[in-house]
């Protein structure tokens, strides 16, 4: 073999062994994050830590419950406002938008999505918690609801273009008119994709802290309504891991990784159903 | 009428003609048609007779399936189109006619076919429960009866609940005929209906189309002479955006009239 044979041949299986090894370290890196959050708070996961109200330091026990309601509380707040405005806006652009305008709004979709969640977080709390008064579960709600708005318009957008027009050309020629021909026929056929991208902006957000630092704030109690200062995860795992307390660094743990598992079961969820889609057709 | 009445200053044309004693159900006046600036169709006037089977024939590109949207404005769903001219539908102009109820007149099965992400049942109750249920029948009788006017109830009839794209391409195919039926159409307008298809499957439509023939009147696009031969009453040749010769179909397959006809039927081109 000539020497340019085998330099190619070296090269070609360096670069191979390059890209299995740079894959085999992605994945690393996940069980690394989960492995080392097991060990350090795997110890305080129990059914009385996803139960029980904390308690004062130094006082065995206690739990995260009114975090992991609170956070619940909060995306589900973030789901009903950013959910439909993303929905009917990626509709909008998908069926409707002429040139311009199409562009536009994307391009805004776009900057919404790279505005810092921080910004976001003061954006709501300049106009909910200011006027009421009142940090709040619906200003943390708010706050994650407009960041869930350009990724639901970008997914909905996508998947309706994807769907073949003769679709709705059948509709339109039974005498359908076209926005029933778009909610009845084409909505549903890109139903598996748009839904998809529902759960992914809820993963995302699930996770973010910034923008509930000032929106719903904290609360070592229960919260009853909306309009109270609320517990999320997020902010739980900030407060104690920042604290000089042992116990509850260590708690800080076990909730990161109680979060975690909540962001991995969406994103696994999403998967599932994008994978289990049949085609829209032959 | 032997001929559409002529426009002031035009001579009628020797070629196209009209089968004496029908009823016009379309009269097509001067029909032009634009994409953005560009002249797609041409000066097109002639009639369609009702209760029959007209083919429209014709190499690709000539506008035949781009004259078929006109009949029920499917064509206007592209943007910067523009037609000029007339289209008379039982005497009314579609212009004026609420859209929704042209459609549901006019009823249309395009080349590829296109069922619905929904079970059978659906599909076909799809067009039935946006303009409604005919009076004394309920929703699955209309159903019923739309199925086994397209000849696939015997096919389906235990699997109404099951996804459309389960069936085969010819099923599908029958299956989107059904589903225009079903709102009683009175024409039905067929857009190359069978050149997705194999020839069993074909043969099944082409046998439909003739049972159809005598509840309403039909257009077919068909790239394919020995179909329209085998179907037609009545044929339409077209050629770069108009209207050659129309004529009763053995007549024009036989002895046409204009030379480009002749040349197309006897395949010097294509």
């Amino acid at each position: 073999m000539s020497f340019r044979m085998a330099r190619r041949r070296v090269v070609n299986v360096v670069m191979l062994g390059a890209t299995g090894v740079c894959a085999v370290m992605s994945v690393l890196a996940l069980c690394f994050i989960l492995g080392y959050l097991l060990w350090n708070g795997g110890h305080y996961l129990s059914w009385d830590f996803l139960t029980k109200l904390p308690t004062p330091v130094g006082q065995s026990g206690g739990g995260m419950a009114n975090a992991i309601v609170g956070s619940g509380k909060i995306l589900l707040i973030a789901a009903v406002t950013g959910i439909p405005v993303g929905l009917l806006a990626g509709v909008y652009l998908a069926e409707f938008g002429g040139n311009t305008m199409t562009f536009m709004v994307r391009y805004a979709a776009d900057l919404l999505n790279g505005v810092p969640s921080i910004v976001t977080g003061i954006f709501a709390y300049t106009l909910v918690v200011l006027p009421f008064h009142e940090f709040s579960a619906l200003a943390g709600g708010l706050a994650l609801g407009i960041m869930v708005i350009p990724v639901v318009m970008r997914s909905t957008e996508d998947f309706l273009r994807a769907v073949p027009g003769t679709l709705l050309e059948g509709a339109l020629a039974l005498g359908t008119s076209r926005w029933r021909g778009i909610a009845t026929v084409v909505v549903p056929a890109a139903f598996r994709g748009i839904a998809t991208g529902i759960l992914l902006s809820m993963a995302r957000v699930a996770g973010e802290t910034a923008p509930l630092l000032f929106t719903s704030f904290n609360n070592r109690y229960w919260s009853t309504g909306w309009m109270q200062p609320t517990a999320s995860l997020p902010v739980m795992i900030f407060t104690y891991a920042i604290s000089p307390y042992d116990d509850w660094q260590r708690q800080a743990w076990a909730a990161g990784f109680v979060l975690l598992m909540l962001v991995l079961l969406i994103n696994i969820c999403a998967r599932a159903l994008l994978l289990r889609g049949q085609p829209t057709g032959r | 009428m032997a001929y559409p009445p002529p426009a002031e200053g035009k001579k009628p044309d020797a070629a196209i003609r009209f089968p004496a004693g029908a009823v016009a159900k379309f009269q097509i006046s001067d029909l032009e048609f634009y994409y953005g600036p560009k002249k797609v169709l041409m000066d097109i006037s002639f009639s369609i007779p009702e209760k029959t089977i007209t083919a429209l024939i014709g190499p690709s590109g000539c506008g035949k399936s781009t004259f078929l949207r006109t009949l029920n404005r499917l064509s206007e769903t592209v943007h910067h189109s523009r037609m000029e001219g007339k289209i008379l539908l039982d005497g009314t102009d579609i212009e004026s006619m609420d859209l929704v109820t042209l459609r549901r007149q006019v009823g249309m099965v395009f080349q590829k076919p296109n069922p619905f992400p929904k079970t059978i049942f659906d599909n076909v109750a799809y067009g039935l429960r946006v303009n409604g249920v005919p009076r004394g029948m309920t929703l699955a009788e209309a159903v019923e009866k739309s199925l086994r006017r397209a000849a696939l109830w015997d096919e389906v009839k235990d699997s109404l609940r099951k996804s459309a794209y389960a069936l085969s391409g010819g099923q599908q195919q029958r299956l989107c005929i059904a589903r225009a039926l079903a709102v009683d159409p009175e024409v039905l307008l067929l857009d190359e209906p069978c050149s997705a298809l194999d020839p069993i499957a074909t043969a099944k439509i082409e046998d439909l189309l003739l049972t159809l023939k005598d509840i309403c009147t039909i257009v077919i696009v068909t790239h394919n002479m020995q179909q329209a031969a085998r179907v037609s009453t009545v044929t339409g040749f077209f050629l770069l955006g108009r209207l050659i010769e129309f004529n009763e179909t053995r007549i024009l397959f036989k002895t046409p009239v204009r030379k480009e006809t002749e040349d197309y039927i006897t395949g010097r081109f294509g």
